[in-house]
């Protein structure tokens, strides 16, 4: 499980986080909730081991992560707006995780494929980035993220850049999915209703500080 | 239309003329033959090859780093380094070649190891602005999402980082490909006789053996391939497919960490010292005087001239200061006549105007040892005999400057809103007068600082001038030349003070029509 303990953030004279202390149990998918600049991605920035705090600590099971890179943690991270790899077709971002880490292209090529199905979107291996729509890249930012078996998937607003319709279907499929797959999320979100359709457990970020 | 005719006009004479009579008599199967056959001049351009592919890839290599950190660091005198950074690229060929020489020790004088360097010295702005404004624009969190997928630093940068950059990386070592590809005066001043590249061959062929077949044959080779690594060039940039999602507001943050505040330190006083050092040494130079320090190299400037081994004045310093500020002034005013009618010629038209602008950016691709090298084999008959003529050497500076005064007033031209000429004609204005008030307050700025560039080019041209020269019209860089090939102390001494001469009188115009410009120093 992964524990976060007494984790404060300064930007210069501005403190962002300010002691947050906060657990995701094994399986357990929690909603963090908190208007927009109240320091959520920050947080999600620091388990990820993207930002190093001034204080506090990030645990996985027991171990402190405080020397372990971004690269070995292996916790996924959705962004609000995927960030796909722009010079990569969709099977070259969603294969990406094995690939840096040695897999045989076979192995690639199957997993590829059944994160498309899983995701909602077969046969889209060939299909160049930029003819993605909104909703389509950020399946594919999630199957991405999915493909290397990460033990924590943290997703920063994954929802947030798209329209109300889209955005409530998709809502459903991303719990129906997390379920599936079976991991432990956080997903951040300034959404209430967004937070209960996804989440088992909701929590606010002003709750978790000092 | 007679605007478009004056610098059309002018173009065909001094430039394409020029060009076509090198191709009449380069296009000879004996003079190629000639050129391939004979190992000495293979040997040469085989030299120009690797020396320019070498200097390129090591300029990319050592300037990445800074383009990262100047990209993605804020810190206080960022834009000042910036501005530092871009000093050598500024400054004429020869100064850096003296400064090179003066700085670097005598076992590497006349080495490739020198050649390297000075290339690498002039060149590291392109790559650190190139790279660096697209760095700095790439938005971290692609990075970021790359490691949360496991990939390590190493792996981030091959396989995410740098396949980004590839469009800036490509145009960044393009330029510095063409520029070290036909490197003349930091070969000629650094090099010696024994690294001759075809630009240099082609001198000494023209100027001291008078083999002109042979130099026509190697000129038009040279032409070959330039115009040929042109096109590939165009072809690879207009088939730039990836769409890049770009912040053009920059990502620049302040250092967070002790490490990120150690990178970001020893990378600006490495780069300060790269820039600073070789001109600090140069000045340095000037200040020798027998084994002391001493003013005698400065005073020398003004009192008897450098004498070379038959005591034959080698060249006088201070005449060649009036000469090279007279052929300025005179290349400047042909230059901003000619760039300014141009531009308004192309501003105004609608389907020739693209023709006349690619036709002037010509001579921005061809080499100033080209254009010397022409004029000087077409000008030498009737109706324009100017053999000789010093006339032909502001002219020629004038070809090279005409595309900077084009590219420094055009989009000024272009953002002249057409209603206000349109409301200053339906109040009854006619042409003349609409252009009299419309137009010209606006081109003031952009047409001073085209004539800003127009006269540091002037200043620091050695190419074509060295064709062109004759004695008793020596410019700066020639007789710094000059000075620096009969290496005796008292004319090291002057050439180095010669040269900080011209350093500074650059310098000084280039930061005035940066001033006069306003543009923000930065990425």
């Amino acid at each position: 499980m992964l524990e976060v303990d007494g984790v404060t953030v300064r930007f210069g004279d501005r403190v962002v986080l300010d002691e947050i202390g906060l657990a995701v149990g094994a399986g357990e998918v929690v909603g963090l909730l908190g208007p927009s600049g109240s320091g959520k991605s920050t947080l999600l920035r620091v388990i990820a081991g993207l930002l190093v705090p001034d204080r506090g600590r990030v645990a996985w099971d027991g171990d402190n992560l405080r020397t372990v890179p971004t690269h070995r943690r292996r916790f996924g991270l959705v962004f609000q707006d995927h960030q796909l790899f722009p010079h990569r077709d969709v099977a070259g971002n969603v294969g990406f995780g094995l690939s840096v880490a040695g897999r045989p292209q076979a192995e690639i090529r199957r997993r590829v494929t059944e994160l498309l199905d899983l995701v909602g979107l077969p046969g889209f291996e060939r299909r160049g980035v930029a003819s993605l729509s909104g909703g389509e890249a950020q399946r594919v930012a999630l199957a991405r993220a999915l493909a290397p078996s990460p033990r924590l998937l943290l997703l920063d607003e994954p929802l947030g850049a798209l329209d109300r319709e889209l955005h409530d279907r998709l809502a459903l499929d991303l719990r129906r999915l997390l379920k599936e797959v079976g991991i432990a999320g956080l997903h951040v979100t300034h959404d209430p209703e967004e937070a209960d359709a996804v989440a088992d457990r909701v929590v606010s970020l002003e709750q978790l500080g000092r | 239309m007679v605007l478009a005719a004056i610098p059309l006009a002018f173009l065909a004479i001094f430039f394409a003329w020029p060009v076509a009579a090198i191709i009449g008599r380069g296009l000879s199967v004996r003079g190629i033959r000639e050129v391939l056959t004979d190992p000495g001049l293979r040997s040469v351009a085989w030299f120009t090859l690797w020396q320019a592919a070498l200097s390129t890839a090591l300029t990319v290599a050592i300037g990445l780093l800074p383009a990262y950190v100047l990209a993605r660091y804020r810190f206080a005198g960022r834009s000042l380094v910036l501005a530092l950074v871009t000093v050598p690229f500024v400054l004429p060929t020869v100064v850096v070649g003296a400064a090179f020489l003066a700085l670097l020790p005598a076992s590497l004088d006349q080495t490739v190891w020198a050649i390297l360097i000075a290339h690498v010295y002039f060149n590291l702005a392109v790559v650190i602005r190139t790279v660096g404004t697209l760095w700095g624009q790439l938005d971290p969190r692609v990075e970021e999402a790359a490691r949360t997928l496991g990939a390590s630093p190493r792996q981030v940068m091959l396989r995410v980082t740098l396949p980004l950059l590839r469009p800036a990386l490509l145009a960044a070592a393009s330029i510095t490909f063409l520029f070290t590809f036909t490197s003349f005066g930091i070969i000629r001043i650094l090099g010696g006789p024994r690294h001759p590249t075809i630009e240099v061959e082609v001198w000494r062929l023209t100027t001291q053996a008078f083999e002109l077949r042979a130099a026509a044959a190697l000129a038009f080779l040279q032409l070959v391939a330039v115009t040929g690594l042109m096109l590939w060039w165009s072809n690879v940039q207009s088939r730039q497919a990836v769409t890049l999602r770009l912040r053009p507001r920059g990502t620049a943050t302040p250092p967070r960490t002790a490490r990120q505040r150690a990178l970001v330190a020893s990378t600006v006083a490495g780069l300060v010292a790269i820039v600073v050092i070789p001109l600090g040494r140069l000045v340095a130079g000037s200040l020798r005087d027998g084994d002391g320090l001493g003013l005698s190299a400065w005073r020398g400037l003004g009192a008897a001239p450098g004498r070379g081994p038959a005591s034959r004045p080698v060249a006088d310093p201070l005449a060649a200061v009036g000469t090279s500020l007279r052929f300025a002034v005179l290349a400047t005013v042909v230059a901003v006549v000619i760039g300014g009618s141009a531009a308004v010629a192309i501003a105004a038209s609608r389907r020739g105007g693209s023709l006349l602008d690619a036709g002037l950016m010509l001579p921005l691709g061809t080499s100033a040892v080209t254009v010397g090298f022409g004029l000087l084999i077409t000008m030498d008959r009737r109706p324009l005999d100017l053999r000789g003529s010093w006339v032909l050497i502001p002219i020629a500076h004038a070809v090279v400057a005409v595309p900077f005064v084009v590219r420094a007033v055009l989009p000024t031209l272009r953002s002249i809103d057409p209603r206000l000429r349109d409301a200053a004609s339906t109040l009854g204005a006619s042409p003349a007068r609409v252009w009299l008030e419309i137009d010209l307050p606006f081109l003031r700025r952009a047409l001073v600082a085209g004539a800003g560039f127009a006269f540091a080019i002037s200043l620091g041209e050695f190419g074509a001038t060295s064709f062109l020269t004759r004695v008793g019209n020596e410019t700066m860089p020639i007789a710094i030349a000059r000075l620096l090939g009969r290496p005796s102390p008292a004319n090291l001494a002057q050439s180095y003070a010669l040269a900080t001469v011209l350093m500074v009188l650059t310098l000084v115009v280039i930061l005035a029509v940066d001033r006069l410009r306003g543009d923000a120093v930065g990425f």
